[in-house]
């Protein structure tokens, strides 16, 4: 029992942190149709950015992660408007294109100016055991399951009730008709962008604390491509539950199966959920009249 | 008639798509404040593309205005683009309602209101759209995409009047709706033109009902306006009585396709 419970913390955490890489996947296919392979990258880059504000400059924790956010947010909107703008009404598939390439630079960016080894991360979340009845978990695993459902609500109430959360929306029902509104596509396109750069530098923060920084963490921002087809690639609370399920999967194969097994086993469950539901299970559904 | 200047001027404007599909080709036309004028014509005619041009909605459609000129207040609004032409006070309701589906009546009133800067006063405005449309108010929480096609055409006018247009450009409101929804629809659209004080430019296939509501008509016909006058004036047109009411000199409905429609189409452009 409490191995389960072990399993399920550490599951949730890193589920936690997939959803926040997924929100900002989501944010983008939403309103503009694009799928972002650089979504993972953007992950290594807040981790790195984060990194960079508190162990290289010596910054306060806190300083550190509201510049780490504030540079995300610039990052985000500048690669919109430099490298997304530009191909606004071409194919959706120049843009998809694009984001490929985009993904290299920034993997490059980071390796020319933090090097490819490793680093530890001077944690400031703290770390040490936490009993909950029998079972022993980590604190920051605790902590990182709150600051991610903190942030992803925090995203979710933007979505519902603010202005340009409705705008979001809005365009991605109908992008003429929300022009009409005077909603500026360019502006919300950006903000789409900033706002998924910062999900995913949230998401980074909390990686780097538990496993420090180093190149292969953008590895475990890929998980945002079973977690968005699982959940629906269009959908918010599809994206938070299914970084729920696709880290619950990881942790117990490969606590209970074997090691190995939990890189496979979360793609079989997606086949099989697909197989189902193609459009993920919160993808969106076609209103149809009758 | 014309002492004071129009609200809104179209001078003589040409408008290509793709670069080479010329559409309009040399329209004029003019609205005055507080006016219902109708724009009347057959499918194909330019009607919409005119809207789009007023609006700045041309652009995602690879459409250009590359002659003439429009002047909303005197100034001119054709290089804008839509938001700012949106934020000057033009509106359109496009053609087909166009209502967003996956959100609420109310989310879809607010976000007509995106451009409005007087923010506290949105939720009064959607009060004041309820009482216009009470039948909205009690669907205000159910997703847009399932209500009826009257229903929905009610909350793309309601959207539109959150933004508190000066000019309204309303595309077709009555396609697709029952007879006694029409005339509902059209009611509306006279008082809010006389308790708001919402300029309107009306396209419609449907003429007999628009000219009954209008101050002023212009008929087009492949990109070029061919009439215009009050809608008495062009009620007693034999042409327009011909092949837009339907009707012949002894008063009975005819064909809309009759050849004959075709000669006297190109007398009119001579
Ligand atoms: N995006 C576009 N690209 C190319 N041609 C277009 C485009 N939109 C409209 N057209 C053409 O321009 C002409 C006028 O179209 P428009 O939609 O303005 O007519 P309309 O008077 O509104 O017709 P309807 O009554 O059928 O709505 C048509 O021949 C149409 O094929
Ligand atoms: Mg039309």
């Amino acid at each position: 029992m409490d191995r389960f419970l072990q399993l399920t913390i550490t599951g949730l955490s890193n589920g936690m942190i997939y959803a926040l890489v997924a929100l900002g996947f989501v944010i983008i296919y939403k309103s503009s149709d694009v799928i972002n392979f650089a979504q993972g990258d953007l992950l290594l880059f807040g981790a790195y950015l984060a990194f960079a504000f508190v162990a290289q400059f010596g910054l306060h924790w806190t300083l550190g992660v509201v510049l780490t956010l504030v540079a995300a947010v610039v990052a985000g909107v500048i690669i919109e408007s430099i490298v997304l703008r530009p191909l606004i009404g071409e194919p959706v598939i120049s843009m998809i294109m694009v984001t490929i390439g985009l993904s290299s630079v920034l993997r490059a960016i980071v390796n020319a100016i933090w090097g490819p080894r490793p680093q530890s991360f001077p944690a400031f979340i703290p770390t040490q055991d936490v009993y909950i009845g029998p079972a022993v978990v980590g604190a920051d695993r605790l902590i990182a399951i709150g600051i991610a459902l903190a942030f992803l609500v925090a995203f979710t109430l933007f979505f519902r009730f603010t202005r340009e959360g409705i705008a979001m929306r809005a365009i991605a029902d109908d992008q003429q008709a929300a022009l009409s509104m005077g909603i500026s596509i360019k502006r919300i396109f950006a903000l789409a962008w900033g706002i998924a750069a910062a999900a995913a530098a949230v998401g980074g923060i909390i990686l780097a604390n538990i496993v420090g920084v180093s190149g292969d963490i953008s590895v475990l921002g890929l998980r945002v491509f079973p977690v968005v087809i699982l959940g629906g690639l269009d959908s918010i609370p599809g994206a938070i539950i299914g970084g729920a399920i696709i880290g619950l999967l990881e942790a117990y194969t490969g606590g209970y199966i074997g090691q190995g097994l939990n890189l496979i086993v979360p793609f079989v469950v997606l086949v099989l959920v697909l197989m189902v539901r193609p459009y993920g299970l919160f993808g969106k559904e076609i209103i149809e009249r009758v | 008639m014309n002492a004071q200047a129009p609200l809104l001027a179209v001078n003589n404007i040409e408008v290509i798509y793709n670069e080479v599909i010329l559409v309009l080709k040399g329209l004029s036309l003019e609205v005055q404040a507080g006016q219902i004028v109708a724009l009347l014509g057959a499918n194909g005619a330019g009607k919409t593309t005119t809207l789009k041009a007023i609006s700045g909605l041309l652009k995602p459609e690879d459409g250009k205005v590359t002659d003439g000129s429009i002047e909303f207040m005197g100034e001119p609004i054709h290089r804008l683009d839509a938001e700012e032409i949106v934020r000057r006070g033009i509106f359109q309701v496009m053609e087909g309602r166009r209502v967003f589906e996956h959100l609420s009546v109310e989310e879809n009133l607010l976000a007509g209101a995106y451009t409005r800067r007087d923010r506290h006063a949105i939720p009064q405005d959607i009060e004041r759209v309820y009482t216009y449309f009470p039948r909205l108010k009690e669907l205000r929480r159910r997703r847009a995409g399932y209500l009826s096609g009257g229903e929905q055409q009610m909350l793309a006018i309601g959207r539109a009047l959150m933004a508190r247009p000066r000019l309204m450009l309303l595309d077709e409101p009555s396609l697709g709706l029952a007879p006694l929804l029409v005339k509902e629809i059209f009611d509306i659209i006279r008082r809010i033109n006389a308790q708001e004080g919402t300029t309107v430019l009306l396209v419609e296939q449907n003429a007999r009902l628009a000219l009954r509501v209008a101050d002023y008509g212009y008929i087009m016909e492949n990109g070029r306006i061919v009439l215009e006058g009050t809608p008495e004036v062009l009620q007693d047109n034999p042409d327009v009585k011909e092949f837009y009411l339907g009707l012949t000199e002894v008063g009975k409905r005819k064909s809309y396709r009759e050849v004959k429609h075709y000669k006297r189409r190109k007398r009119w452009l001579s």
